[in-house]
């Protein structure tokens, strides 16, 4: 139709060039330190016998979800040890949590941000939407661009993947709390801060944890597209799986995943309904 | 013709009245209040550019002529009041009428546009940030809200050392604290609940409590009981006032409910359209209603039950002492066509009352005599009334009454006038200002 073609392609590929060249040792400096976390936790660990780690996990879902979830986790947990996929069930924990952790970082003060300024607000928005609606598997394309392959690129896409339901859900809850509490804290004179940290945050509290619940979910959902860029866990055996056509395997691995999330799903959703005297 | 009872009115308490009322009614004097919050043309619109709608008020244009013109909302204009310290003062509107508006600029949770608000002799529309947080600390008992607004995530405890926490106070004090507060309302045993394990009453008690903790005297109070049902809703208005009594702090309280303000109110402010039409005690707004909205307020209320002795009776006309001759006492009767006297001491106290009618007699029997000694046997003890008693009570005591008017005295039995059938019928009737003469003997 047209006589020429945007280069839009060659735009793109110019602008990461770019970035790689100029930022190379940001992204060096980031690449160390992701590394770093997921590898310390999951060394840590494997380090704990298999057992005592499981306790932990138990302990925490019964303190969190009650005791119904806690003997699910039980079960879980002793099945994943039992078909040997223990040492990827922990890779894979690793990473989803490095992943979720760097997402709160950067999640929380920007959906805090975005609730107090509705300028910024407008502008993440359209921000946000193109993030989710954009196929997962574009966003390996520029993390091996930046970080080569393994397990870092697979954290960074997974992040890039998972952060916005926490900005979006951090922004909704600020916004809904009810404007007679924030009143409130001002007709007793409170400083910005403390209206945030004690009555802002603690009251939007069950909204931001749907909003770390969703992304860690999504994260999951990363898992078996990051490990086509080789960070590994249990995404690894699912491929295998379905690059050998051993679907016995393959479906075990994917269970181990869904058995995963249901336990990180039952405890953030407990935390969310949790009160207490923040 | 009475349909409303004292009881009614404040069920098992009669005569619970702030101090205030009782300084009202004693005197009815409010030189001698001091000031606590002096407004002055105090202007608050809604939207960006105030000031094209400040130009519009100016000439004259309404509140819905400059929404149409401007999009500008006006919310208050031109108020200018006086609230004095320790007492209960209540405004009063339709929705929409800027009550909330008013209350929220009084302590600049809402900015002023124009005007000023003098607290404590300091204007605070001047003050910055943060001398604005420290005056809303110091000044201020936070602010109580119809849907209670207190923190779902704190127990009762810590929701009423809000306020003091935010303060830095140190955690015992403010333990300790809070826990008197929690006592003060009547919570206690409660204080580990979470507000979605109390009912609507007892989480507005948490919400008075939390003000009432912090060490400050205004107390700021929008529509804080309309949402509970009318049962509650009575018992906290009583509490309310048995606190007042106690703790003495000075009380601006929004209510759309006409009753509610005649209740509580030592003065209501009555809005309408952001404007006050009209502020005065409750007898002064159901007797001279400043325009045809307020009477349409005042209207719906039953008349007995809000006016009181103090605010129907005429002073007297004339008086008898007791060193007064018979021949004396029968002169300043007829002059003033009595039907008897009140005998009173130079100070006003009550002595008595003599009738004309047994005075006659007594004259005629002893009119050879040159100088009639008086006789004490003439003395009669009239019914008495205290001023502050409802129209409804009053009445009762008046039908009941054997001779001559109703005395109204105070305390300490100083005599302030009478209550006649005549003032009765006035305050009864829709004009105040017939004031049928009472001279026919009962
Ligand atoms: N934040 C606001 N923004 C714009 N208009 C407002 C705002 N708050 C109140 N108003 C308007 O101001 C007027 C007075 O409202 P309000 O003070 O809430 O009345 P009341 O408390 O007597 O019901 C109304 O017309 C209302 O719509
Ligand atoms: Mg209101």
């Amino acid at each position: 139709m047209f006589p020429f073609r945007v280069p839009l392609d060659r735009w793109i590929s110019d602008a990461v060039d770019f970035l790689v060249r100029e930022l190379g040792a940001v992204f060096d400096g980031f690449s160390a330190f992701v590394y770093f976390m997921v590898d310390n936790l999951k060394d840590g660990m494997l380090t704990l016998h298999p057992l005592i780690l499981m306790a932990v996990i138990v302990a925490i879902t019964w303190y969190m979800a009650g005791w119904r979830n806690s003997l699910f986790a039980v079960i879980g947990l002793l099945l994943t040890e039992n078909i040997g996929l223990w040492q990827a069930f922990v890779e894979t924990l690793a990473l989803v949590l490095t992943a979720e952790i760097l997402v709160m970082v950067v999640g929380l003060p920007l959906g805090i941000y975005a609730a107090k300024n509705d300028r910024f607000d407008s502008i993440i928005r359209p921000v946000l939407d193109f993030m989710q609606t954009m196929p997962a598997f574009v966003y390996l394309i520029p993390a091996v661009m930046f970080f080569g392959l393994g397990l870092v690129p697979g954290v960074v896409a997974t992040f890039v993947f998972a952060l916005p339901p926490l900005i979006r859900l951090t922004n909704l809850g600020i916004r809904q709390v009810p404007k007679e509490l924030t009143e409130a804290a001002d007709a007793f004179g409170a400083t910005d801060m403390q209206k945030l940290f004690k009555v802002q945050v603690p009251v939007a509290k069950a909204t931001i944890m749907a909003g770390v619940n969703q992304s860690i979910m999504l994260g999951l959902s990363m898992v078996v597209i990051a490990a086509m860029i080789g960070a590994g866990g249990l995404g690894e055996d699912v491929l295998r799986g379905i690059q050998r056509l051993q679907v016995g395997q393959g479906f075990e691995a994917g269970l181990v995943v869904v058995i995963l999330a249901i336990i990180l799903d039952r405890i953030t959703a407990g935390i969310g309904a949790r009160k207490n005297n923040g | 013709m009475i349909v409303i009872t004292w009881d009614y009115f404040m069920p098992g308490l009669p005569g619970i009245r702030s101090s205030v009322q009782w300084a009202y009614m004693a005197s009815g004097i409010l030189e001698n209040m001091q000031e606590k919050i002096v407004v002055k043309n105090l202007f608050k619109v809604f939207g960006k550019h105030p000031d094209r709608a400040l130009k519009a008020l100016k000439q004259g244009k309404s509140k819905d002529d400059i929404l149409k013109e401007t999009r500008l909302v006006v919310g208050v204009q031109d108020a200018s009041f006086t609230v004095y310290k320790k007492e209960i003062f209540v405004l009063m509107g339709l929705s929409g009428s800027g009550k909330s508006t008013l209350e929220r600029l009084l302590n600049r949770l809402h900015e002023p546009t124009s005007g000023e608000i003098i607290i404590d002799g300091i204007d605070i529309t001047r003050l910055n940030k943060k001398e604005l947080r420290d005056f809303r600390r110091k000044h201020f008992c936070g602010m109580v809200f119809q849907n209670f607004a207190i923190l779902p995530h704190r127990t009762v405890l810590g929701n009423v050392e809000f306020g003091l926490e935010l303060q830095g106070v140190d955690k015992e004090t403010r333990h300790k604290r809070a826990m008197e507060m929690i006592q003060q309302v009547g919570l206690e045993g409660n204080e580990e609940s979470y507000p979605d394990q109390l009912s609507g009453g007892m989480q507005q008690r948490v919400g008075l409590a939390r003000g009432l903790a912090v060490d400050a005297d205004i107390i700021l109070m929008d529509e804080a009981f309309s949402a509970l049902d009318p049962l509650i809703r009575r018992q906290m208005q009583d509490e309310l006032l048995q606190l007042q009594n106690k703790l003495q702090k000075t009380i601006v309280f929004v209510t759309h409910d006409l009753d509610e303000a005649f209740r509580l109110g030592d003065r209501i402010a009555i809005m309408k359209d952001g404007k006050i039409v009209q502020v005065g005690t409750a007898e002064q707004i159901i007797s001279k209603p400043a325009d045809d909205y307020v009477k349409a307020f005042v209207e719906d209320m039953d008349r007995s039950a809000v006016l009181t002795a103090g605010s129907i009776l005429q002073p007297l006309v004339e008086q008898a002492f007791p060193n007064d001759g018979p021949r004396t006492m029968m002169r300043k009767i007829r002059q003033n066509k009595l039907t008897g006297l009140v005998m009173t001491d130079k100070a006003k106290t009550l002595k008595g009352y003599v009738i004309a009618r047994e005075l006659a007699d007594y004259i005629n029997k002893n009119k050879d005599k040159e100088d009639i000694p008086f006789d004490n046997n003439l003395i009669q003890q009239p019914s008495i009334v205290h001023l502050d008693m409802p129209l409804t009570e009053v009445i009762n005591v008046y039908s009941d009454n054997q001779f001559g008017p109703v005395v109204v005295v105070d305390h300490n039995q100083i005599v302030h006038g009478v209550v006649t059938r005549g003032s009765i019928l006035a305050a009864l009737s829709e004009d105040p200002d017939i004031q049928v003469m009472d001279n026919k003997e009962k």
